[in-house]
């Protein structure tokens, strides 16, 4: 070997800065269908690598209790985590991600707290610019973690998902915000740190008046929104402790998160101020009621009837959505398709970008139940094919199919594009009720005389289907 | 060349670090933007979640501050965050590989498993 060496430290920064690529790499993967998975084993590798460097910090190495400590906690953290992240329903992932953002998000605040604790335990006053770096990654951390904690519990159904008003919000809103400009504005001419811990309360607060009127169908975007805040808090703390590698994957997930959510936004044909600050106004006009319009004739079918309908047609198209999703009918949705198959029924899957709870969300719950990927259509793919189509099953769907979203100026979906579900010579919907769907809006389609309804759980409709068509 | 690089290392005028960490900063935003500028929407929830694994790596960070944490606040508030962390990053990317796994496989190759046994292995738990 050379007699020159570097130190330790440039060593680490070297490795570091190897993790900084694998992660730029990793999203790049993700961004691509052949290489996602890839992707992903990269960053995690690239992880792991960066987090065994960090035991070479002589601080930790030789800190005796603190180095059990923190090796106690990880060891927690991972027994948890993995079982739980292998166990998890995929329909409940969307909480997951929820969860996971919003622990990191607050990891990122306590460790601003920390590094301040520690800077006044030492007796220096922090510069200007530290305190700043410090009340960011607070404030941005904390709004992430009690943002996250909210979604969570909308998605998991612990609350009501339909957006949460209450009178005086707007008043609330703007006394928490104006609260924690004027704090932000003291702690950095006083550079007292009492008023950190405030400020943590402030925007925990923040976090939950943030969310909670936001309805359960934008939760995902919001996650996604939430996500690219804990990306800043990361890179706030990478401010705060002078690391590069930290600095870097927070930013690259705080900018990527930007992106990735106007692209889920325009999904749904949506801007994102209007679904972060649509139920604060008057936005929402057109809204159903809460049965829909009970005046109005629909034709309601019987399993039997439908079965002989889907097993004589030359080609059907299912329409699935988070109502698949929720009576986890996918594996009795396969059943159906298959059985259909082998009496020579042409089937596909019409997949909506938003259908289920998040952007691709039903591309997986479908895979998870082995449904063939040349069986799935993306809509872009379908819509054309939907006036040759016999018959349109609608399992679960609603907002997806809605007509409302071409022809009502005045509708919230006006201009998201949908699946041309109404194209089809028939149109079967199966609902658990006359409710409309995530949106609040009645559905025209539901009305129109080619439509048979099947009320009841998506999942025994569908089975009663199977036994009909196999029986027909 | 590694005694400039050390010398890079070592003679940090006071001031400087800020101006270059906002360089980098600005910089990685700019690469975080371009990177996923074109994404099918299959791949938005996948990506969703993989970023979020991504950002776990505040661990490092968390480790970091437990090496100079003193006394028991800062004892406890660095083990909960080392803890929160780790769920950050294990998690992030232990479920991000299950939704990608199901993508797995090209359409030909996949072969339908015959009726009963396409639930997968039965798990007793």
């Amino acid at each position: 070997m050379p007699a020159v060496s570097l130190p330790l430290s440039t060593v680490r920064d070297l490795v570091y800065l190897v993790a900084i690529a694998g992660f730029i790499l990793a999203l790049k993967g993700l961004g691509s269908p052949k290489f996602a998975r890839q992707g992903n084993q990269l960053g995690a590798a690239a992880a792991v690598l960066a987090i065994a460097m960090t035991f070479t910090l002589p601080e930790l190495r030789h800190s005796g209790k603190n180095l059990i400590l923190a090796l106690i906690a990880m060891v927690l953290g991972a027994a948890i985590a993995v079982p739980v992240a292998r166990r998890v329903k995929m329909t409940a992932m969307p909480q997951l991600v929820a969860i996971f953002n919003g622990v990191g998000g607050g990891a990122a605040a306590l460790i601003s707290v920390i590094e301040l604790l520690h800077l006044h335990s030492l007796g220096r006053k922090p510069a200007v610019y530290i305190t700043a770096e410090v009340l960011l990654g607070v404030l941005i951390g904390s709004v992430s973690f009690s943002g996250s904690a909210i979604a969570f519990i909308k998605l998991q159904e612990l609350i009501t998902g339909r957006p949460i008003t209450y009178p005086g919000q707007q008043v609330m809103n703007a006394i928490v915000g104006v609260a924690i400009g004027v704090l932000i504005l003291v702690s950095l001419l006083t550079g007292n740190i009492a008023f950190v811990f405030i400020l943590l309360a402030l925007a925990l607060v923040l976090g939950v008046i943030f969310v909670l009127p936001i309805g359960g169908a934008d939760v995902p975007v919001l996650i996604s929104l939430l996500n690219s805040f804990t990306g800043l808090a990361v890179a706030a703390s990478g401010f705060v402790l002078d690391n590069n590698l930290l600095i870097v994957a927070g930013t690259l997930v705080g900018a990527s998160g930007i992106i990735l959510t106007r692209l889920m936004s325009s999904a749904m044909g949506r801007s994102l101020p209007n679904i972060l600050f649509s139920a604060f106004g008057s936005v929402i006009t057109a809204t159903g009621g809460e049965e829909g319009d009970a005046s109005r004739p629909v034709r309601t079918g019987t399993a039997e009837d439908v079965g002989v309908l889907l097993a004589y047609a030359r080609k059907v198209v299912i329409i699935p959505g988070y109502g698949l999703a929720v009576a986890q009918a996918q594996h009795t949705a396969r059943e159906l398709a298959d059985a259909l198959m082998a009496r020579g029924v042409e089937v596909f899957y019409a997949i909506h970008p938003v259908a289920g709870r998040m952007p691709g969300h039903m591309n997986v719950l479908l895979a998870e139940a082995n449904v063939p990927y040349d069986e799935l259509k993306e809509m872009d793919e379908a819509n054309p094919e939907m006036s040759t189509a016999d018959v349109a099953l609608v399992v679960g769907a609603n907002d997806t199919v809605n007509p409302a979203a071409k022809t009502t100026p005045g509708s919230p979906i006006y201009g998201m594009p949908i699946i041309n579900a109404g194209e089809a010579e028939n149109i079967i919907f199966l609902k658990r009720s006359m409710r409309p769907g995530f949106a609040g809006i009645d559905n025209e389609l539901l009305y129109d005389p080619k439509t048979t309804l099947l009320f009841g759980d998506a999942k025994d409709t569908l089975a009663k289907l199977v036994s009909a068509v196999a029986d027909a | 060349m590694i005694t400039l690089l050390h010398h890079a290392v070592q003679a940090k005028p006071p001031g400087t670090g800020i101006v270059e960490y906002l360089t980098v900063f600005v910089l990685a935003a700019f690469v975080g933007i371009e990177v996923v500028s074109k994404v099918p929407s299959i791949l938005h929830t996948p990506l969703m979640s993989g970023s979020n694994a991504i950002h776990g790596i505040v661990l490092v960070g968390a480790l970091a501050i437990m090496g100079e944490a003193h006394g028991t606040a800062q004892l406890v508030l660095g083990f909960l965050a080392v803890f929160l962390a780790t769920l950050n990053v294990v998690g992030g990317f232990v479920v991000t590989d299950r939704m990608l796994e199901m993508f797995k496989g090209k359409p030909n190759e996949r072969t339908r498993a015959p009726k009963g046994a396409d639930s997968g292995p039965s798990d007793p738990a």
